[in-house]
């Protein structure tokens, strides 16, 4: 079932320098998706664009929720950054979106759910006093605890040393698995996005479209240093050579026209 | 590496360190009142004496309540009205360029000016002399306040709209907290401020308060009896600090580590 319909046309800057041009993608509910570009792409731009943080543009996004009404839909966001409230302990950083919905709709306390992210007994703790990677499980419980549907994920692993990163990603894989939010993963590395999801949106530099669309049936769980994702990355890069430029035209064939 | 500096690490521990410098204070007062034995330096011994038989008649208590309850009131105004001020030019451009002009006008008329075009305007009333110290402060809170707004992250908002959060806890939750050490700056000093306008107004027209206490110990030439309101004073000013802003604050700040 199709879930959400993106379509932008246009989506320019202030300063009038063009960022999106002629975008187009549908989702499947459920469906986990990366978006791979270079940097600079306008990735950001998309997410803030689907997330309703920026409606200033040329084109549409439709969401198919089965309800009619605007908000029938909910969205959650993690950020390049953890983005906590640093004057709010971890317990009140997660009620404090709890509280827009019914607070019934939470069966499960929130110490069990610290636990299950491995922040068990963290709850009193400011986010200031957590590392960095702790503080980005408590972003991801934060986004997984309101019960999205969409679930736009900002390159949220990009700063983090690479064993935390594979621990995190591995989390994330086992919450999506339990309640199957539709995500848009942006990121620049390949291999992340091969190991996390169904289907890979790659960019072009700007203004940004999508240039392929492939999808990815590895079988789950995946880790990044998984053989079949090393494979696959290598395969991808040797038929597309210059894919995470930005260009789809291997560079054999460019140089002979 | 970071570089920490703790005020107050090697003084402030140590209730002797505040203490002995006043103690030493007086002490130095005592020895040049007796040596001086001029009539326009009376030794501590004759302000405390002052001092006491004043909070023995009751008249100490009386106008110093007179003068708190105006510099309370004052206070509060100034503060709501300066901090909706400076929120609302630090958000809006136009706003700002409205009010900016007004606001450097405002910040830079005498004291003493706005106090008799009040009582002028208002007639000698207790309406009169509140508004006039009030007009007098709110300057100085609305362009604290508006250096605080331009300074508000607006990530941390980003947040707040994609998980929904009302005005409500937007504003006090998310919005507020960057604002504390702009608020607590100009409660502070607004303070300071406000206890010296205040006395004015009360020497020009009212006929209760410290100010008019010591308006008519002046026109007795009773030197003694000037040093024991100021004395009294001073000890309300530490106390509201000591007992009031200092925990206050560090019960806000606590998650900063």
């Amino acid at each position: 079932m199709t879930f959400l319909n993106v379509d932008i046309r246009k989506k320019a800057y202030p300063n009038g320098r063009c960022a999106i041009e002629n975008l187009a993608f549908a989702a499947r509910s459920g469906e986990f998706i990366a978006i791979v570009g270079p940097s600079g792409a306008g990735k950001t731009t998309l997410l803030n664009l689907i997330a309703g943080l920026d409606r200033d543009m040329d084109g549409s996004i439709v969401f198919h929720s089965g309800q009619e009404t605007e908000a029938g839909h909910r969205t959650s966001f993690m950020f390049q950054e953890p983005r906590l409230m640093p004057w709010l302990s971890v317990q009140q950083n997660l009620e404090l979106v709890l509280v827009p919905l019914s607070r019934a709709h939470h069966v499960t306390p929130l110490q069990d759910l610290l636990a299950l992210v491995g922040l068990p007994g963290c709850g009193a703790m400011f986010p200031g006093q957590l590392s960095g990677g702790m503080q980005r499980r408590v972003a991801l419980l934060r986004a997984f605890i309101v019960e999205p549907d969409l679930l736009l994920m900002d390159e949220p692993f990009q700063s983090l040393d690479a064993p935390t990163a594979n621990q995190l990603r591995l989390l994330l894989q086992d919450l999506w698995q339990r309640t199957c939010p539709t995500v848009l993963f942006v990121t620049h590395n390949l291999r992340e996005a091969l190991s996390l999801a169904d289907r890979i949106l790659f960019l072009s530099a700007q203004p940004s479209r999508v240039i392929l669309d492939l999808p990815v049936d590895l079988q789950r769980p995946r880790a990044i240093e998984d053989l079949s994702v090393q494979k696959l990355h290598e395969s991808l890069l040797d038929q597309y050579p210059q894919l995470l430029g930005g260009l789809i035209a291997p560079s054999k064939e460019k140089n002979d026209a | 590496m970071q570089i920490a500096l703790k005020p107050g690490a090697q003084f402030g521990h140590s209730r002797w360190a505040r203490i002995l410098p006043a103690f030493l204070f007086i002490c130095a007062w005592q020895v040049l009142a007796i040596t001086l034995e001029s009539k326009t330096l009376p030794p501590p011994s004759a302000v405390l004496s002052v001092l006491w038989h004043e909070i023995l008649t009751g008249n100490l208590l009386f106008h110093l309540g007179m003068t708190l309850s105006r510099v309370a009131i004052s206070f509060t105004a100034a503060m709501l009205i300066g901090v909706a001020l400076g929120i609302l030019m630090g958000r809006s451009k136009s706003w700002d360029r409205l009010l900016d002009a007004f606001l450097i006008l405002a910040l830079n008329i005498p004291a003493l000016v706005t106090i008799i075009l009040c009582y002028i305007w208002f007639g000698l009333s207790e309406i009169a002399a509140v508004i006039a110290v009030t007009v007098n402060k709110i300057p100085m809170v609305a362009i604290s306040l508006r250096e605080g707004a331009r300074a508000v992250d607006k990530n941390l908002l980003q947040v707040a709209r994609v998980y929904r959060l009302s005005r409500r806890d937007t504003f006090f939750k998310v919005y507020l907290p960057q604002l504390t050490p702009y608020l607590f700056g100009s409660a502070r000093n607004g303070l300071a401020i406000i206890w010296k306008i205040v006395l004015v107004v009360e020497l020009l027209g009212r006929s209760n308060g410290v100010g008019f206490q010591i308006s008519s110990f002046f026109h007795f030439f009773d030197i003694a009896g000037i040093l024991a309101y100021t004395l009294a004073f001073a000890l309300v000013v530490f106390s509201i600090e000591t007992l009031l802003l200092r925990p206050l604050e560090t019960h806000l700040n606590r998650w900063r580590t």
